[in-house]
């Protein structure tokens, strides 16, 4: 397998408050067995080398699950490969000699903390206000006194594999989170458990998504396609369908 | 020239387990208690540390009661905990596949898969609450998987006869992150808990012997930050990642537990580590971690090698009589079942004689061709879908043609900080639960039985334990003013700026890649007296490379990876020292634990249970003193010891 040489144009951004520009690097020696990530912290090392400061990007697991990496790779969040977060992404779909523009995701409810690096804590305000069931520690009958018929089960999963990495934000015009807001209350409207807090649920989400400065969705479908876990834009419909429903008092 | 290990012997430790019929030790001892009325719960503050299952759990919880909860993790939201990446499952002793499953059997199996290195007591009360999780998680909208009656599907996983995992695809330890992180965030509505993400504990604050408080890092902005209560809760998981490679989340790290350790809390059976025999195999230096290939795919799939060595034929071109399925012929009875232990020592046995396969020559196949002509190709989708595409996104190949290439990798430590039977440490105050704790999985955890752990300590356990210890002790007041957290906070900042002022030559990825071979090599799969002398040499030459030839650039009021890597790095350096020490003093071989000079003739662990029938708890004397090892003798009342055999 030959190694590749790579000229990434990065984003540098001290601060929230800090203008940004891009930096291009050049890096030899990349082997196509590398992960998107791992290529960049071969960069890391060499600029630490150089005594420079490191690019920040936010991850974690590097196995596609906790939503943590982000970038815009090439214009697109997570790059080009569908169904592929950022860190799964391997350096065998780029060419040797390509230049890769790497930028942070942007909307204006995910400010840029540090180059790369942008806070998606909206997301999780937008889930205390009621992604989740009612239900307190001890107080679960046995579970299989649930019976959960399997197709709206495996319905239920395909909403709740939503991994939060707020890509669908990114990639939308108008930088709605309606994907990630309506997996979630999908995956509760399909199940039984979901049923008494419904309409509460809806509105109030809704109401926290609005206030977070997340933009309204108009049916571009940018999201479902960038979205690592692809996500369906059918859970957007079941949102909207309750929200108009439980708005109406009609849910 | 090798150094000399050294170790002090103290007093036995007391587990303080309740006796009498096994069955009703937990709710006897539960009865016993003291419960701290509705009014006074809300005047009393909890840190828990960590997001995890046992966090998120025991945060929700604990403010479900009434207390107030500080829950701080190192991501930027605590839905992102290392346990989200678990694949496989959990178990329970539900017996819904009316297989002959119980709480019995759970704990047997338990028991027995830990190698005897575990209390008899604590696992028994975990299979008992293990039933409840599940009602637990199902009430809160859990997605598992179903049969098409609606009711829950099931399936097997290593080292057990019976069917008692739950599964959401291979995403389970999402779903129930996903599951408890909503119970936390409901908790956040209503004002009961608080979250602290991008924050990362450097410092327990003891005073007057107990546990008082933290000082963090603000990963933000670089602030120190102190932050005072009536009780920590730890539970900041595994130090898999002291290894360089591991299976673990990128900010998986042991500072937490070694922090405080050194303020006091004992460290149980540190050298006690699980390596997953279900890895994809590492492909150059560049890598930064290994990614699992969950063990419940051993369900379906063959583990082989070619019968002749070297062979480099493709696999697929390699004829059946030409294969040697080794797991199948060694362990007829448990075949690919065995557990990880045994399987992992059995992949490196073969590749070690020289049939291992691949370009590196350390794999071995795991071939789904058998079950994918038996049940079809829909139904593997279904059950492995996302794992085979896993594989196929880091590999470039694809398993439902060619088998998968595995070797095993460092997955899950079984030690980890001591504690007694209501989940306490030995610093009063300071409660440690989950993967940080040194476990009821003695010397190997079985498949699906992390997140069980997890769960029954935050959402069973500490409710209970926590409320005696606080109406017992009734703490007084303190807060962050108090000259212990200003002492704390000013050695942090010093520590802090040392780090970023040694200006070195070498990286802390460098650094932190020789030490995780040297671990590896030494003090992993398998571990002899003479390696391990060599291993505490060359990690005290390292340790002193570090602090005089690191680099680690930018400043420290900023948000800066590497100065968060550095301190990790540098906490590794000290607990491997420990590892090694403990690995030594343990003349025997158990579960993970592999000393190459106790074997049985077939080459499997021998114990040696009449010295080693203990827990080893460490306590911390200072950087240059030996430790002092404390005893925590184990009875066997109701499984008596045998040599495990899964043949
Ligand atoms: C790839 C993989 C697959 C697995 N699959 C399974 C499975 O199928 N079944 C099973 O039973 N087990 C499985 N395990 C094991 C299991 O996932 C873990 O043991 C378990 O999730 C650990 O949970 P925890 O709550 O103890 O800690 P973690 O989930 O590791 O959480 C640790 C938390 O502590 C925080 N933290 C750490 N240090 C600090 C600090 N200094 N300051 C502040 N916060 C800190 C982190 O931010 C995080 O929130 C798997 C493990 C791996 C690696
Ligand atoms: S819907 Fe998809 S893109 Fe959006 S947050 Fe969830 S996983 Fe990410
Ligand atoms: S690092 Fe976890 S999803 Fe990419």
């Amino acid at each position: 397998m030959s190694l590749m040489t790579l000229h990434l144009k990065v984003w540098r951004q001290a601060g929230p408050d800090q203008p940004g520009r891009f930096e291009t690097y050049t890096l030899n020696n990349v082997n196509p067995h590398m992960s998107f990530l791992e290529m960049l912290d071969v960069l890391n090392e060499q600029l630490i080398k150089e005594g420079k400061e490191p690019v920040e990007y936010d991850n974690d697991c590097r196995e596609g699950i906790c939503g943590m990496c982000s970038l815009v790779i090439n214009g697109i969040p997570h790059g080009q490969l569908p169904r592929t977060a950022t860190c799964q992404l391997h350096m065998r779909h780029f060419n040797d000699g390509d230049t890769i523009t790497i930028e942070p995701f942007r909307a204006r409810a995910f400010p840029v903390v540090k180059d790369l690096v942008v806070d998606r804590s909206a997301f999780d305000r937008i889930i205390a206000r009621g992604g989740y069931i009612s239900v307190n520690t001890g107080s679960a009958p046995d579970a299989n006194t649930i019976p959960v018929a399997k197709e709206k089960a495996d319905a239920a999963m395909d909403a709740a594999e939503c991994i939060g990495c707020g890509a669908c934000v990114a990639a939308c015009p108008n930088a709605s989170a309606a994907l990630f807001v309506g997996a979630k209350i999908s995956q509760y409207i399909l199940l039984p458990q979901g049923q008494p807090e419904r309409p509460r649920r809806v509105l109030r989400m809704v109401a926290q998504m609005d206030e977070e400065k997340f933009g309204a969705c108009s049916n571009h479908g940018e999201c479902e396609a960038v979205c690592p876990k692809g996500i369906s834009i059918i859970n957007i419909a079941r949102m909207r369908k309750d929200y108009r429903k439980a708005a109406l008092g009609l849910l | 020239m090798a150094t000399d290990i050294t170790w002090k012997e103290g007093k036995p430790v007391d587990g303080k387990t309740p006796d009498g019929p096994i069955e009703t030790r937990w709710q006897r001892h539960k009865d016993k208690l003291k419960v701290v009325s509705p009014a006074n719960k809300r005047k009393f503050t909890i840190i828990v540390v960590g997001t995890g299952l046992a966090g998120a759990s025991a945060a929700a919880s604990l403010a479900e009661l009434g207390y107030n909860v500080l829950s701080f993790c190192i991501q930027d939201s605590p839905r992102r905990a290392h346990s989200i990446a678990a694949q496989g499952g959990i178990n329970a002793a539900k017996n819904y596949q009316n297989d002959n499953d119980s709480v019995w059997r759970l704990f047997y199996d338990t028991i027995k898969g830990g190698d005897f290195r575990a209390r008899e007591s604590n696992v028994y009360r975990l299979a008992q609450v293990s039933a409840n999780i599940i009602d637990q998680c199902v009430a809160q909208g859990v997605p598992f998987a179903r049969e098409y009656g609606g009711l829950l599907a099931n399936r097997s996983f290593g080292g057990v006869l019976v069917s008692r995992t739950f599964y959401a695809r291979g995403q389970t330890g999402q779903q129930l992150l996903l599951g408890a992180y909503g119970a936390l965030m409901r908790q956040v509505d209503l004002g009961k808990a608080k979250i602290f993400p991008r924050r990362e504990m450097l410092d327990l604050v003891v005073i007057d012997g107990k546990a008082r408080g933290i000082v963090v890092r603000n990963l933000v902005n670089g602030n120190i930050e102190s932050y005072a209560a009536d009780a920590v809760v730890l539970c900041t998981g595994g130090y898999g990642n002291i290894y360089y490679l591991s299976t673990n989340a990128m900010n998986s790290n042991a500072t937490a537990v070694w922090r405080c350790h050194k303020r006091g809390a004992y460290f149980g059976n540190p050298c006690f580590v699980q390596i997953h025999p279900t890895c994809i195999p590492v492909s150059g230096d560049y890598q930064s971690k290994l990614t699992l290939m969950s063990e419940s795919l051993r369900n379906d799939g063959r583990v082989w090698v070619p019968k002749k060595k070297g062979d480099k034929r493709p696999p697929t071109e390699i004829p059946e009589e030409e294969r040697d399925y080794y797991l199948e012929r060694m362990y007829p009875t448990y075949g690919n079942l065995v557990p990880r232990d045994v399987a992992s020592r059995a992949a490196k046995r073969m590749c070690d004689e020289g049939y291992g396969v691949g370009e590196t020559g350390r794999a071995v196949y795991l071939d789904f061709s058998d079950a994918i002509r038996r049940l079809g190709e829909d139904y593997i989708r279904d059950k492995y879908g996302n794992l085979f595409e896993m594989y196929e996104k880091i590999t470039g190949e694809n398993p439902y043609k060619v088998p998968m290439r595995i070797y095993p990798a460092v997955h899950y430590v079984m030690g980890g900080l001591w504690v007694d039977y209501n989940l306490m440490s030995t610093i009063p105050g300071l409660f440690v639960l989950g993967e940080a704790n040194f476990s009821d999985h003695g010397a190997n955890r079985l498949g699906a039985s992390a997140l069980m752990q997890g769960l029954a300590d935050g959402y069973f356990i500490i409710p209970y334990t926590m409320g005696d210890y606080l109406a017992n002790t009734l703490p007084e007041k303190v807060d962050t003013d108090h000259p212990a957290f200003k002492d704390s906070e000013k050695e942090i900042q010093a520590y802090v700026d040392r780090l970023l002022s040694v200006n070195g030559k070498r990286t802390v990825r460098e650094i932190h890649r020789e030490l995780g071979l040297l671990m590896w090599d030494k003090v992993g799969m398998a571990r002899n007296a003479q390696g391990l002398k060599e291993a505490l040499e060359k990690i005290r030459q390292l340790r002193e490379e570090f602090w005089t030839n690191v680099r680690v650039t930018g400043s420290s009021n900023t948000l800066n990876k590497y100065l968060e890597f550095a301190g990790r790095v540098a906490d590794y350096l000290e607990l491997a020292e420990l590892m090694a020490i403990d690995a030594y003093h343990r003349e025997e071989s158990c579960g993970g634990h592999f000393r190459e000079e106790y074997q049985t003739p077939e080459g499997e662990a021998q114990r040696n249970d009449e010295k080693f029938s203990y827990v080893a708890a460490w306590e911390y004397q200072g950087p240059q003193d030996p430790p002092v090892l404390h005893k925590e003798p184990l009875k066997f009342e109701y499984v008596k010891p045998t040599q495990r055999s899964y043949k």
